[in-house]
């Protein structure tokens, strides 16, 4: 039978037709790009190009190999960037600039009146009836093509409008991560900064950042790269669906689980990463922090009570703060025990800064190197490292890390109980006292105090646990059963293979944790509780072990010099750089709608908790802890001109006048009186991002207050009554933005919500940078084709604005003028070391000092006529400061220098010419710029970086760079080949030689200290807000029901529906966003962004597969059609996050109006005790540190609907 | 013997993802045009679930695949008496609705729509008539346990399957899934070619790809229904069958098929099987219990003097035979017995393979707290020693894999196990004692196999992976063309024939 079927290449003829497919694969170039978007997979592609048109692309296979034994990288790339070139032709493509059309019309008639498109502008916006006009029709359609120069001319009218009225801190914008495309990102920062306007995070916002990080490493987030999994042998995943949102880097773990490591996976649905579990364990939603806790205690009891592992104790002893002393200050812990108290240490530098151990061989308190005075010290400088030795004497040292057998006395000691009516319970805790200048104190160590919060029993009294099975007390297995659902003896199995794991591989034992666990209210204890289990093990530092948080493409890793770029620091600017969580709980309105976190946080008994959120906010504001922009009622150029004219000469009394104002309460900050209208935000850019749609958390009261246009929320407002430090107005401002621009290339939310929409290049039409903290390479994005009909880069298209904006300020805003900015305390910098307590000088408990009890202020000199000017050239600051990161100065000059020889531009403006600028017109030069002049690509540079390193430490340390100091990766390197970055002081690892990244091994293996109060890894947090909040110490708190949360209540009498918890994951068929209309994506998924259900819920429902279903609360209502299946869990309703309201969204039948988007069902909501600053790791730094934008203890009705209309 | 080349693909169904990029990069490559919308090449579906297009393996509807008779075997949609009565009339060819109508949207509306009460929106609209659609199907609805109590619920692989464990499948005790990626088999005793009554589709002897001549296609769509796989399709615009095609313009090029290369899982492998072509008939028609064994029988030694001796004579050349012999699809499926052919009781001799995948352990119930079912004693991987507890039954495994045959998924399982328990204790314990030794023997491997299973399993390179024989393009352009020299100046300038549109 085979004869007549087979033919064989000699039988030709009947096979030419075979060219037929042939043709179809031959092609024109393939061109090296990637995809500029927020998935940290920084994958390399092949573009492929055929007759000009881009027709598909593939993966590129060519990383460099890792050091043997490693899996290699390739392929890297999933079914999301595989669908891209669909965008390009595709009908939801901006092709050209829009406008909307009754805003054009407006313009255009105003413009023939006024003739100056500045007057045109503020003539509209001038008149209520008009602006109201404008804003009423925002997301209603009616938009119209308009040119270029149209569009660039409004958007710098109302950029000059807002700077000359009301600020330049009035003009906002927004753009998430970095990373993945640096220039693009830059484009916006750049004119920002150098306009002087305020620049929104997004990491935080994201909830992308986990506050547990800087809490314990003062670090913002550093995690393994992807191979680094393959070096552990126990993985918990938790939270984290490696198949959806780490498609390119999951085979690691199908992989290692072949080398012999153990998996488990931690969800309540059983997800895509479960198929590759040993174990998969259910843990009810958001209670991962009582199960970890319980494994803590286990830990615990069987490692550091029972017996004791050396591995364990010499980890701990060295890289972690458990020998430090701390003050049982009444019945509770208090305060780490300063060594200025004690009489050999009264008289060091910093020594209120200095922390003491109790050291064996001496028997008495000492004071180790490595701690935060060490870090600041001006005169006693180099013992900044974690070496066991006393900073003074030089002696080596012995850590004691408990006082049981030989301490004093015991005290009775209270530890908090969220969890149980009681509140606390009180445990016996070994002490010995010490002789201070306040008299006899009592202090215990760290250690000593986790065994008694564990309630692990040593004979000492006090309410502690029984045993494992003792169901009454705080943390034991038995305990954990009643918010997990899961019983005791997985626990104990569980902690039990951990422990023996890490003992016998000295920690390879990782956590892989992601947005599941991220996004809840209290996701700092949850993280923590884990962390502790991977500190407890010795986990951290390790190969193969650690937390590995991936949430965000947070590692820009030429961020040294990249930062000097984006920001504008080689001009000397000052970026308003604004924690976006502040700014939309407060600007959006949507403080007005709660009565503040005491509703739902949980406090010890002793706190007062009669205050709203939003009055932390306001204090935290005027402590310096956080920034808020605007930041005063009055026009902060006005605000200096008055200051000269009262006779402030010098920037020193500039900065002394407005101090003076502000105590006596004359100058206001903008945070008192949010809703004043000299107080709102005016003008917005978002680019790169989807900040009105899907990252909107409260997008309803976003359309409400910021837009002016439609909403379905329909909460109650109930802030009146409880705030303190604010003014409430009566009425809720409606419509707060004048104008928004979009950049986009293509029709989203944001897009179709805005005035203005600016075609942008895809990520195949332009050239950037793109990295990851998944994998160590640098990827470059390059122009495959030309930017398809009228679209531009990013760079091009600020680079626009700068001129369109420099041109109209000549005549509205003359000549250079002063601006004094105001900033927040800062990490890594002698801010960290600023503020010992918590008093307050605003209410007169303490003198106002800038810098220190408040925040600091800048006056920066800006000439809006050079914008341009300096928007395209490298100004000679990164010459003279050279360039900056983790509190280290990197010298740069002569490589500026060869870059201006390189790359030369001409400023033809008086005192700005001279020599050469290194030009940054085009986007390729900003690449090369940044390339140059970071240690991480520049080989000369991180040897230099070690030098910093050195002089801080007083370690050796430049041996990490020898054999790299000769390299230079150049772009045209990155577009041959993906290239791998270099070790350097700018990250925390040792990645020599093809060893895979994993954190703090630099820290480990080189004794340089971490960046926080003790120098160490904080299992112990003595923040006055942490005593305060009850979370000094790893703990449990409740997560909040829906009755604390006020959004349920008033839909709850308007249909029938079932209340379920609203979970929002990442998606599989988007990132974010971005891809979700995609008819790839589209196709393979449902043709639709389906609400998941638990299938036997959804029957009780009447609800059946791919029926409609409205989910509606007070914020806002969803619609769409559903999925029922048995591997949801009851009691949840999962809609994949991120969904556009563009594409098949009906009207809601219950709110006759167009459904919303997934973030229409939430809410922001902040946590106070995250506000904390001007101490040690709690110190404010962009995307760092400060409240989070939570979003999933959300809950919503859920209801069957018949099909409802478009 | 007559001996002759395979490509064959491998899939590690253990490390799949479920993230379709195979689909889409084939889709992108071959399958992104008018009258082709429907068609995924490739696709990856859900298990259990009931797949695409809809309930695929209900070959009692739609009849494809061969049949046992007395003497041998038919064609199960028609055997031979009754095929020319049936020329026009197929009962058992699927429909559009059995795939999915495609879909698109009216993006073009959020620019174009002018200012009204509520926000435009960009509907639905069917992909082939432009008018407003209920989208209510698609190539992947059953994606990760969707709609489970209608699709995994009915998977026909669950026959067997006892009540109470298909009831926790639906439960957290026991619920579960994974991915199939699924392309055209290229089987050796192809349904397809059989069935068409063009003699248009035929398997290339050199490669084994089974193409279907656009040229020659008439649209008796006979192929569609026969492939028990339905692996071919119908492209209403031209009027020709269509499908995989193996990617041979990549293969002849040295590059990888564009699923395979793209496969982000790293769970495809290709390579080049050597095979006895006269023993076809006599694998075909095998008892059903020993179908895959048959099979592997045909399949050569590429190390055998003979076999080698043979395959030249055969024309084969040194480069297909080293191909043949670093290739790792031998190695999974003949040296180490890991990997099997999806329903080998179809007797197409389908040659791309699978290695079945390992799930978590099942959990109990105990006063509403969800317990793992483990031993209260420490010991590495469980399922070892209790693979029916095991979240995805073998017997289910089996059905799809083995003819029904448990034993041959346990015995993979297990290999597979072993691998893992003795890395764990050689990296962990850093020995490996008697207990483990013994623990090796018993899976019926050995610390040498296992290393090689390990180091393929999770270190290879795309090199390792991908191993491409040499195609000799220039001799099938002396073949076809005359002259390879002429060729090098006159390729890209001939005329190309497209398919013109059936009768």
């Amino acid at each position: 039978m085979t004869k007549e079927w087979i033919r064989d290449s000699e039988a030709p003829a009947e096979r030419k037709w075979e060219e037929f497919y042939r043709n179809r694969f031959q092609h024109d170039k393939r061109v090296r790009t990637t995809h500029g978007v927020n998935c940290t997979g920084s994958c390399s592609w092949e573009v492929f190009v055929k007759d000009g048109i881009v027709t598909w692309e593939l993966q590129a296979t060519d990383y460099p190999a890792l050091e043997d034994g490693l899996p290699p990288y390739e392929p890297r790339g999933c079914q999301r960037g595989i669908s891209y070139s669909w965008y390009l032709y595709s009908p939801i493509r901006v092709k050209f600039p829009y406008g909307r059309g009754v805003l054009i019309d407006l313009y255009r008639e105003a413009k023939a009146v006024y003739h100056d498109p500045v007057d045109a502008w503020a003539s509209i916006m001038d008149d209520p009836a008009k602006r109201k006009r404008i804003q009423t029709g925002r997301g209603k359609g009616g938009f119209r093509r308009m040119m270029w120069d149209e569009a660039l001319e409004i958007a710098a009218a109302s950029v000059v409008h807002t700077t000359k009225t009301y600020g330049p801190d009035r003009v906002a914008g927004f753009s998430p991560i970095p990373a993945m495309s640096q220039i693009s990102y830059a484009a916006g920062s750049r004119f920002l900064s150098l306009l002087g306007g305020t620049i929104l995070s997004f990491y935080d916002w994201y909830c992308d950042l986990p506050p547990a990080s800087p809490e314990i490493w003062g670090e913002q987030t550093d995690v393994h790269e992807s191979a680094d999994w393959y070096n552990s042998r126990f993985v918990a995943v938790m939270g984290a669906n490696l198949n959806m949102t780490r498609t390119p880097d999951c085979h690691f773990i199908s992989e290692v689980r072949h080398a012999g490591a153990k998996l488990t996976v931690f969800a309540p649905d059983f997800s895509q990463v479960a198929k590759y579990a040993d174990w998969w364990i259910p843990s009810n939603p958001g209670q991962d922090t009582a199960f970890w806790m319980a494994v803590n205690h286990v830990i615990l009891k069987e490692s550091y009570v029972d017996r004791q592992v050396p591995y364990f104790q010499e980890y701990v002893k060295q890289y972690t703060d458990m020998p430090f002393l701390v003050e049982i200050d009444g019945s509770r812990p208090g305060k780490y025990v300063r060594a200025d108290l004690v009489d050999e240490y009264e008289d060091v530098e910093n020594g209120e800064w200095k922390l003491l151990w109790w050291d064996r061989s001496s028997d008495r308190p000492r004071m180790p190197k490595g701690t935060i005075g060490y870090r600041w010290a001006t005169e006693d400088k180099g013992k900044w490292n974690l070496e066991l030795v006393d900073g003074l004497s030089g002696d080596e040292l012995d850590p004691e890390l408990t006082f049981a057998g030989t301490n004093d006395d015991i005290k009775q000691v209270e530890f908090d109980n969220f969890s149980g009516a009681e509140g606390v319970v009180n445990r016996g805790v070994p002490v010995r006292y010490i002789e201070t200048d306040r008299g006899r104190i009592a202090v215990t160590t760290v250690l000593d105090l986790m065994i008694a919060q564990f309630g692990v029993d040593r004979g000492l009294g006090g309410d502690y646990a029984v045993d494992f099975d003792d169901e009454d007390a705080l943390y034991t297995p038995a305990w954990q059963e009643q918010y997990t659902g899961i019983h005791r003896d997985t626990v104990l199995r569980f902690a039990r293979d951990w422990l023996d794991n890490a003992e016998k591989t000295n920690g390879k034992n990782m956590i892989i944790i992601g947005a599941g666990a991220n996004h809840w209210y209290h996701n700092n204890l949850l993280y923590r509780s884990g962390i502790v289990a991977l500190m407890l093990t010795g986990a951290v530092g390790v190969n193969g072990g650690g937390l590995a948080h991936y949430v965000g493409q947070e590692k820009l890793v030429c961020h040294a010099s990249w930062g000097a770029i984006a920001f504008g620091g080689d001009w000397g600017m000052a970026p308003r750089h604004q924690n976006t969580p502040s700014f939309h709980y407060v600007h959006s309105d949507q403080w007005r709608y709660e009565r503040g976190y005491s509703d739902y946080d949980t406090l010890p008994e002793f706190a007062s908790t009669d205050d709203h959120t939003i009055d932390h906010e306001v204090r935290a504001v005027h402590r310096g802890w956080l920034p808020f922009y605007p930041q005063f009622k009055q026009n902060s150029l006005d605000l200096v001109k008055e200051a000269q004219g009262e006779g402030s000469g010098s920037d020193e009394e500039i900065v002394s006048y407005v101090v003076d104002r502000l105590k006596s309460h004359e100058l206001e900050f903008s945070i008192d009186d949010p809703d004043a209208p000299e107080n709102w935000p005016r003008t917005w850019f978002i680019w790169r991002g989807n900040a009105i749609g899907t990252s909107a958390k409260g997008h309803e009261y976003f359309m409400r207050h910021y837009l002016g246009t439609h909403s379905t929320a329909v909460a109650e407002e109930l802030a009146g009554e409880t705030v303190k430090e604010v003014t409430y107005r009566e009425d809720a401002p409606i419509g707060k933005f004048d104008l928004v621009v979009d950049l986009n290339f293509r029709m989203d939310t944001s897009a179709l919500y805005s005035d203005l929409v600016l075609p942008a290049a895809t990520w195949y039409e332009k050239d950037d940078i793109n990295s990851t903290d998944m994998h160590t390479y640098i990827n470059p994005m390059q122009m495959a084709v030309a930017p398809a009909w009228e679209s531009k880069s990013d760079w091009l298209i600020f680079k626009s604005i700068a001129a369109k904006v420099a041109d109209l300020s000549r005549s509205h805003i003359r000549g250079p003028v002063k601006d004094i900015v105001m900033l927040p305390l800062q990490h890594d910098t002698p801010d960290e070391i600023a503020q010992p307590d918590t008093r307050d000088w605003y209410k007169g408990e303490i003198e106002a000092i800038p810098g220190k009890t408040m925040p600091k202020f800048r006056v920066i000199e800006r000439d809006y006529s050079t914008l341009y000017e300096k928007m395209v050239s490298l100004g000679r600051g990164v010459e003279k400061n050279g360039v900056g990161a983790h509190g280290l100065n990197i010298p740069v000059a002569d490589f500026y220098q060869e870059l201006a020889e390189r790359q030369p531009r001409d400023i033809d403006v008086s005192e700005l010419n001279g020599r050469p600028y290194p030009s940054l017109e085009r986007d390729r030069e900003v690449c090369e710029a940044i390339l140059y002049l970071d240690p991480a690509a520049n080989g000369e540079l991180a040897h230099r970086a070690f030098q910093a390193e050195e002089a801080k430490t007083g370690l050796s340390l430049t041996h990490l760079s020898d054999g790299q100091r000769d390299t230079r990766i150049r772009f045209s390197d990155l577009v041959a080949q993906p290239r791998r970055v270099l070790t350097t002081p700018t990250w925390s690892a040792v990645i020599n030689k093809g060893r895979a990244y994993s954190p703090f091994t630099l820290n480990v293996e080189e004794l340089v200290p971490w960046r926080t109060l003790t120098g160490r890894q904080h299992f112990y947090l003595d923040h006055e807000n942490y005593l305060d909040w009850g979370e000094h110490l790893p703990t449990y708190k409740p997560r909040p029901d829906h009755t604390m949360l006020s959004e349920t209540e008033i839909s709850a009498n308007e249909a029938q529906g079932r209340l379920l918890n609203y979970i929002t994951p990442h998606g599989k068929w988007s990132i974010h966003s971005t891809y979700s209309e995609n008819i790839r994506m589209k196709t393979l998924s449902r043709g639709g962004y389906p609400v998941w259900l638990n299938d036997k819920e959804a029957a009780e429902m009447g609800i059946t597969d791919n029926d409609w279903v409205e989910l509606f609360n007070d914020n806002g209502v969803f619609v769409q059609r559903c999925i029922t299946s048995a591997r949801i869990p009851k009691g949840t309703v999962f809609v994949y996050h991120a969904t556009e309201r563009t594409v098949g969204i009906p009207i809601s039948p219950l709110r006759q109006k167009r459904a919303g988007m997934n973030n229409s069902i939430t809410r922001t909501r902040l946590k106070p005790v995250l506000m904390s600053g001007g101490y040690g790791q709690f110190t404010y730094s962009f995307n760092y540190w400060g409240p989070t934008g939570v979003n999933r203890d959300t809950f919503v009705y859920v209801r069957k609907i018949d099909k409802p209309s478009y | 013997m007559n001996v002759r080349a395979h490509m064959s693909m491998l899939f590690h169904l253990d490390k799949c993802i479920g993230c379709h990029t195979c689909s889409v990069a084939c889709k992108n490559l071959w399958t992104d045009r008018k009258g082709a919308e429907y068609m995924w090449w490739n696709n990856v579906e859900t298990r259990p679930g009931t797949g695409y297009p809809t309930g695929w393996e209900d070959q009692d509807h739609y009849r494809g695949g061969w049949e046992k008779n007395w003497v041998g075997i038919d064609l199960k949609l028609q055997s031979k008496p009754k095929a020319i009565a049936n020329l026009f009339y197929n009962p058992a060819l699927p429909e559009l609705d059995d795939y999915y109508e495609p879909f698109t949207f009216r993006y073009e509306d959020l620019f174009n729509a002018p200012e009204g009460e509520h926000q435009p929106t960009a509907i639905p609209i069917s992909a082939v008539t432009g008018d407003p659609i209920d989208i209510e199907a698609g190539p992947n609805w059953d994606d990760d346990l969707s709609g489970s109590p209608i699709y995994a619920s009915n998977d026909p692989n669950l026959e067997g399957v006892s009540e109470e464990v298909r009831q926790q499948m639906g439960e957290i005790e026991r619920v579960v899934f994974n991915y199939l990626p699924r392309i055209c088999n290229h089987c050796l005793n192809p349904a397809c070619v059989a069935a068409c009554p063009s003699g248009a589709i035929y398997k290339r002897g050199e490669d084994g790809v089974v193409l279907v001549n656009e040229d020659e296609c008439r649209a008796w769509r006979m192929c569609v229904s026969a492939c028990p796989y339905k692996k071919v399709y119908y492209n209403w615009s031209t009027g020709k069958s269509e499908k995989c095609i193996l990617c041979f313009p990549r293969m002849e090029t040295g590059q990888a098929p564009a699923c395979a290369h793209s496969c982000v899982g790293r769970i495809r492998y290709m390579g080049v099987l050597l095979y006895d072509a006269d023993l076809i008939k006599w694998a075909a028609e095998g008892p059903d219990e020993e179908m895959f064994d048959r099979q592997k029988e045909i399949i050569l030694d590429p190390f055998d003097p003979a076999v080698i001796k043979a395959a030249k004579e055969n024309g084969i050349d040194d480069g297909w035979i080293d191909s043949a012999q670093q290739s790792p699809v031998y190695k999974f499926v003949k040296v180490w017995n890991m990997a099997v052919p999806l329903h080998a009781e179809y007797r197409t001799l389908a040659m791309m393979f699978y290695i079945p995948p390992l799930s978590p352990v099942v959990s109990t119930i105990e006063e509403g707290l969800v317990r793992l079912d483990i031993p209260r004693e420490r010991v590495d991987f469980e399922l070892f020693n209790s693979l029916e507890k095991a979240r995805l039954p073998i017997q289910y495994l089996a059905n799809l894999f083995s003819g029904g045959n448990e034993e041959v998924i346990e015995k993979i399982l297990r290999k597979m196990l072993a691998v893992r328990i003795y890395k764990r204790r050689e990296s962990v314990e850093g020995i490996i004692d008697d207990a483990t030794l013994a623990m090796v023997e018993s899976a019926d491997t050995t610390p040498e196999e296992i290393e090689a299973i390990y180091r393929l399993t999770t270190l290879p390179t795309i090199a390792e992976r991908f191993v491409y024989p040499p195609y000799h393009r220039e001799m099938a352009a002396e073949a076809i063309y005359g002259d390879p020299l002429a060729r090098k100046g006159d390729a890209g300038f001939g005329y190309v024939m497209p398919p013109e549109r059936g009768p």
